[in-house]
């Protein structure tokens, strides 16, 4: 055995990765997160009286009435109802945004409308009202395909955030994909190994008590393995983000999901 | 390092104790001390009333995803009249570091005697629920739930 | 901001009985826990819900640590008249969230 138990592994995973869906798991067999909690956590998920997101999408729907800012303009001023213009926006991001030449998350979308539009500050992430508000934005997609558009724009990001997937890192040394689509299904810590698609998010975890984005998520994948987390809303985030979000194109937007 | 007969004698003591769930895993200190507080909880409640098992159904999944949400039902066999009636549903569990759950109070307008909630559990244990009907008797049933614990968390490893 | 969410259905016959579901937004600090300096997170955790159809008392639950956050209670009660079914959550730090139904019943 070499010094690095785990370094054949990651030697066939660079020689199969020579195409653009090499060692991905093909559309077939691609599963949500849903699929691998029990039936009562399941059960959570699909009443809106019992999935306590819906305390947050709720709230969202207040804050989306209310005007704020130095323009005094509340989010229905300029998209009116958010079940016909918001539909199908959540599947989408990240999205390639023009000004800034690279993706945005929802989360980072919805600030610069604060910031430009609304004339007011930028919330903080994982902030009661910015949580809300995604989450509102979010459940109007639900039951979309996720569909990211990579243009050729937004390629190069999309490599950047498939190659952080296959890469090592953390004490632990190891890379996303080594669970993730090569070990889902098996146990770690009497918990079931998921594909890691982002099919719910912002999502109810368990484990928090709270809702929480994909980015909280990561981090706490980042803190598993032993890896410094990058900070919210930094560009490697977002570049994982829009990976996971094209990784998992084609599969059904959950959110306000419910997650152990 | 050798073990004297005095140390021998206790940890015999301690794993003939733990012996009925060999999924315990709290130190065996701990979990003693916090059975003899469940055992008070329910003395509480009961008095020195016995506690016949039967007429309440607890449904609980056997295996949980996360202990900080547990889907609990309660439902107890009962006409619910003005003469015959569920007057408290008291649900108690032996491992957490505290053994009150819930207590609910009932009565003919209810209809029913049912009950659902989301728990916690610290540990693999059971959890019982007691009913108090309204002539005095007591009814009881439990269920045993296995608790993992999540792979990745926020803070780290504990 | 959106404290409870309380589902009820709007009409029922006279003497159904009715199941009611309550969402309840709240942490519920425990007072177990501790944070990564090692001091004692203070408990703060709703203890009492009442519930009371046009008045009268007809559910009542005291709630513990061990209730899970954002806690859910689902009970039942007999559809006995039009009118209002009230819901009061209290906990620590005299927290206190009122929420109401409207019933019809025919």
């Amino acid at each position: 055995m070499s010094a690095r138990p785990g370094g054949w592994l990651a030697a066939a995973a660079c020689i199969l990765l020579s195409g653009p869906v090499a060692a991905e798991i093909p559309l077939a067999e691609r599963r949500s997160g849903y699929e691998f909690m029990g039936r009562e956590t399941r059960a959570m998920q699909d009443d809106d009286v019992v999935n306590p997101g819906m305390l947050w999408v709720l709230d969202g729907e207040a804050l989306w009435n209310r005007k704020s800012g130095a323009a005094g303009r509340a989010c229905a001023d300029c998209h009116g109802d958010p079940r016909t213009s918001m539909t199908g926006v959540a599947a989408r991001y990240p999205a390639f945004d023009a000004a800034r030449g690279r993706p945005i998350n929802l989360e980072q979308r919805i600030n610069l409308c604060h910031t430009e539009r609304q004339g007011t500050v930028a919330l903080a992430f994982e902030s009661r009202e910015l949580l809300a508000l995604t989450a509102y934005v979010a459940r109007q997609s639900r039951g979309m395909p996720i569909a990211p558009v990579i243009d050729e724009r937004a390629k190069p990001f999309l490599e950047a955030g498939r190659a952080a997937f296959f890469r090592r890192q953390g004490q632990l040394n190891l890379a996303c994909n080594q669970c993730h689509d090569e070990l889902w299904g098996k146990k770690l810590v009497g918990n079931t190994i998921p594909q890691a698609h982002p099919t719910g998010y912002p999502l109810y975890r368990l484990e928090w008590q709270g809702l929480g984005s994909l980015q909280r998520r990561l981090r706490n994948c980042f803190i598993g393995v032993r890896a410094e987390p990058y900070a919210y809303g930094a560009p490697e985030f977002v570049e994982l983000e829009l990976y996971l979000m094209w990784r998992a194109r084609g599969m059904t937007l959950e959110a306000p999901a419910v997650r152990p | 390092m050798t073990t004297t007969r005095r140390q021998f004698l206790l940890l015999a003591g301690a794993s003939i104790g733990a012996a009925t769930t060999a999924r315990a895993q709290l130190d065996p200190n701990l979990a003693a001390q916090r059975k003899a507080a469940f055992e008070a909880a329910v003395r509480k409640v009961v008095g020195d009333a016995p506690v016949r098992r039967g007429r309440v159904k607890l449904d609980l999944p056997p295996l949980i995803d996360n202990g900080n949400s547990v889907p609990l039902a309660v439902a107890v066999e009962s006409p619910m009249t003005a003469a015959d009636h569920v007057r408290a549903i008291h649900v108690f569990t032996e491992k957490n570091p505290q053994p009150n759950v819930v207590s609910v109070h009932l009565g003919p307008r209810a209809g029913r005697a049912r009950l659902a909630t989301r728990i916690r559990l610290a540990d693999t244990g059971t959890v019982i629920a007691i009913a108090q009907m309204s002539d005095g008797s007591f009814w009881s049933d439990s269920a045993e739930v296995v608790v993992t614990l999540s792979a990745c968390l926020e803070e780290g490893l504990i | 901001m959106v404290n409870a969410i309380v589902n009820v259905p709007a009409q029922a016959k006279r003497g159904e009985v009715i199941e009611i579901r309550t969402l309840a937004r709240h942490v519920m600090e425990t007072g177990f826990r501790r944070t990564q300096l090692g001091e004692l997170i203070p408990r703060d955790i709703l203890t009492s819900f009442v519930c009371t159809y046009n008045g009268t008392e007809i559910f009542r639950a005291e709630l513990h640590p061990a209730l899970a956050a954002n806690p859910l209670l689902t009970f039942t009660t007999v559809a006995t008249e039009t009118g209002t079914i009230a819901f009061r959550w209290t906990g620590d730090k005299g927290f206190a969230v009122t929420e109401t139904a409207t019933i019809t019943v025919t």
